[in-house]
């Protein structure tokens, strides 16, 4: 097996394939913006002057670097080394914003003038919105009708920001549905804007668009990881996975490195079994999902399946063609964890390390136990969000933990 | 000869397609739908397959497509109510759908089940050029079927013409870049539409999007070999009791000027 993967790249083909994953299946009404993308990526990406316009801007309003902290009280509590890369102290209180930050100034060389986004817990869509109020630019997000109910906060926080939140009312009313009218949205407006993506989804390039954005995580840990224990190289990285963003921009550095274990974790829901779960790779078949082949929960008939998560995050029927690609050459570890598994860890790390994780990197925390880690391990968890967002949840079942 | 180049050997203008979606308002209206289509005038029937994610559709459309999944509609069940369909029904029939559905159901298999009932063509807008070419033509061009590529007003000249290329049957013009049941005002779509006639494409040329009554059809038919109509018959075909009433009254108000 690792003799397989030291073949595995975190970049796809020229054609957008991971392996038989990626691919651009798009409608003719979104050919010349997906291939104007493109063509024009790479090069707009590797351009000095952009480097220096993105890299400023993650430096004085992100806050990047992130710190990475040793978590003494939670490693000592699972006899190994954990360290936290703090992607929760980003500003916005997640790493949605290092692809955003880029994908504005793509934008912006690409002549748009108007953004648009999909967005399922709000947090891509807060990103957005911050970012087009930064840049002057007219943003418009859309979210499914029932999580505008379920996150009227970051509702709130949009529109003070001033981008319009859009109820997609289609189908099951959540974020797949959002991403569906954002790309009707696009077919609709196929001259002034840019759709800002915010997973390693979609059709190419999208997925290596954002995983290029996000791949400052691993890029920083390495550098981090040498200060904190002589050694780049960690043992284990471990984060969550929806779309698998967070993941993708935490694996990206290591990915050619096969000493390196890549722990991904999909959120069960109420138990991969259950009927009501988000683990994609546990459930999922081969199929086309929002432009490119990959890993998706579906019916025999191919229609995709509604999953659940309590975390509005990882509620996404598919994953992102990297991570299929990743689960089925054998280069990515797998595991799941279930809301009750997620909500006891996040309360755990509040208590040991006082740090609220979003309900999202609850799942990360979660499965700690189960890697069988030992005292001469280096583990990185990616702590991809605060919690704030979760508090209604939180405070829901504060007395059972 | 297919029965689509055969009709458009036969007929030089005013072509009309009409989008219905099977299973759609009842599981079992489809068939009824369909020869309610050809008894009122319909020259090629477009078949949707209801998906539960269609990028491409406007909201009318998609309101179909999910009351069809709701109604049990799904490509086994088509492939039922198709066995059918011939000879009892002469007109070209050709099946739209989204790619996904079509790899569970496997794709040899269903061009070879499509083209035993009898179908004529394919329109699956979410395989590209390139895809097409690698994966599927051979298939498709195995089992007889035309294939239906679509254009825009944003394709470039030489990508209208690799599209012709690879299309048989008709080529499908989208009047302005926009998902299905988007009304506009039309004049823009007539330089369009003008300028794809200059290019004397191989494949005759039906315009679809945004054709909702006789005034865009007639306008559509002016610069084109004919028009398909989605949305607008969708909305008509509420009520299942009156497929029969309603279509008929529909494309009577459609080809009126036609009947001299």
């Amino acid at each position: 097996m690792k003799a397989q993967s030291l073949n595995i790249t975190p970049n796809p083909d020229a054609q957008g394939y991971y392996g038989r994953f990626g691919g651009a299946y798009v409608p003719e009404m979104l050919h010349r913006n997906v291939e104007e993308l493109r063509t024009r990526y790479v090069e707009i990406l590797e351009d000095q002057s952009f480097r220096k316009e993105m890299d400023a801007l993650l430096r004085d309003y992100v806050g990047r670097p992130t710190p990475l902290y040793y978590a003494a009280r939670l490693s000592s509590k699972l006899g190994t080394n954990i360290y936290l890369k703090r992607e929760d102290l980003c500003h916005t209180g997640a790493h949605k914003i290092n692809n955003t930050i880029g994908q504005i100034l793509l934008a912006q060389r690409l002549q748009k003038t108007r953004i648009i986004a999909e967005t399922g817990a709000g947090q891509h869509g807060v990103a957005t919105a911050t970012v087009c109020a930064l840049m002057g630019m007219e943003c418009v997000v859309y979210m499914g009708e029932k999580d505008i109910q379920r996150q009227a906060p970051n509702v709130a926080r949009m529109r003070m920001l001033g981008a319009t939140v859009v109820p997609a009312t289609s189908g099951s009313k959540t974020l797949k549905d959002a991403t569906n009218e954002a790309i009707r949205d696009w077919i609709n407006h196929p001259n002034d804007t840019h759709y800002i993506i915010g997973s390693v989804v979609g059709p190419h390039p999208y997925p290596d668009l954002v995983a290029r954005f996000q791949s400052v995580i691993s890029a920083e840990m390495r550098s981090q990881l040498e200060e904190h224990t002589g050694s780049e190289l960690p043992t284990h990285v471990v984060a969550c996975v929806g779309g698998g963003s967070n993941a993708a921009g935490a694996f990206y550095h290591f990915i050619a490195e096969p000493s390196v274990d890549l722990v991904a974790v999909e959120a069960a829901g109420l138990g991969v079994d259950s009927g009501k779960s988000a683990a994609t790779t546990r459930l999922g078949t081969e199929g086309i999902l929002h432009g490119s082949r990959s890993l998706l929960m579906q019916t025999a008939d191919g229609q995709v399946v509604e999953p659940h998560s309590i975390s509005a995050g990882l509620d996404y029927p598919g994953i992102g063609p990297m991570h299929a690609h990743l689960f089925e050459s054998g280069r990515g570890r797998f595991e799941s964890a279930t809301d009750e598994e997620a909500l006891q860890a996040s309360f755990e790390v509040a208590r040991l390390e006082g740090i609220i994780p979003a309900l999202e990197t609850g799942h990360a925390f979660a499965v700690l136990p189960r890697l069988g880690l030992t005292q001469s391990d280096r583990v990185v968890v990616c702590l991809s969000g605060r919690g704030d967002k979760d508090l209604a949840t939180y405070m829901e079942r504060m007395s059972d933990f | 000869m297919t029965r689509l180049s055969e009709l458009f050997q036969r007929k030089k203008e005013r072509v009309l397609n009409v989008y219905c979606t099977a299973g759609y308002p009842e599981l079992e209206s489809t068939l009824p739908v369909m020869h309610a289509l050809a008894a009122g005038g319909a020259d090629i029937i477009e078949l949707g397959m209801p998906y539960s994610d269609p990028l491409a559709d406007g909201p009318v459309i998609q309101a179909s497509g999910a009351r069809a999944l709701r109604n049990g509609m799904s490509i086994g069940k088509l492939f039922e109510q198709l066995a059918s369909l011939r000879p009892a029904l002469d007109v070209p029939v050709v099946l739209m759908g989204y790619l996904n559905p079509l790899l569970q159901y496997g794709f040899e298999a269903f061009c070879a089940k499509a083209r035993a009932c009898g179908v004529d063509g394919l329109i699956i807008p979410d395989i590209p050029l390139h895809a097409y070419e690698r994966e599927y033509k051979a298939i498709v061009e195995r089992h007889g079927l035309d294939f239906i590529f679509l254009v825009t007003p944003e394709t470039s000249e030489a990508r209208v013409r690799d599209l012709d290329a690879a299309s048989s049957g008709f080529l499908y013009a989208v009047s302005s870049s926009s998902v299905t049941g988007s009304a506009k005002d039309f004049s823009p779509v007539e330089e369009y539409l003008a300028r794809l006639e200059e290019l004397r494409l191989r494949n005759p040329v039906l315009v679809g999007f945004g054709i909702h009554d006789k005034a865009t059809f007639d306008a559509a038919c002016r610069h084109a070999r004919g028009a398909i109509i989605g949305s607008a018959y969708i909305r008509a075909l509420y009520e299942p009791e009156l497929i029969q009433e309603a279509t008929a009254t529909f494309l009577a108000g459609i080809l009126r000027e036609e009947k001299r």
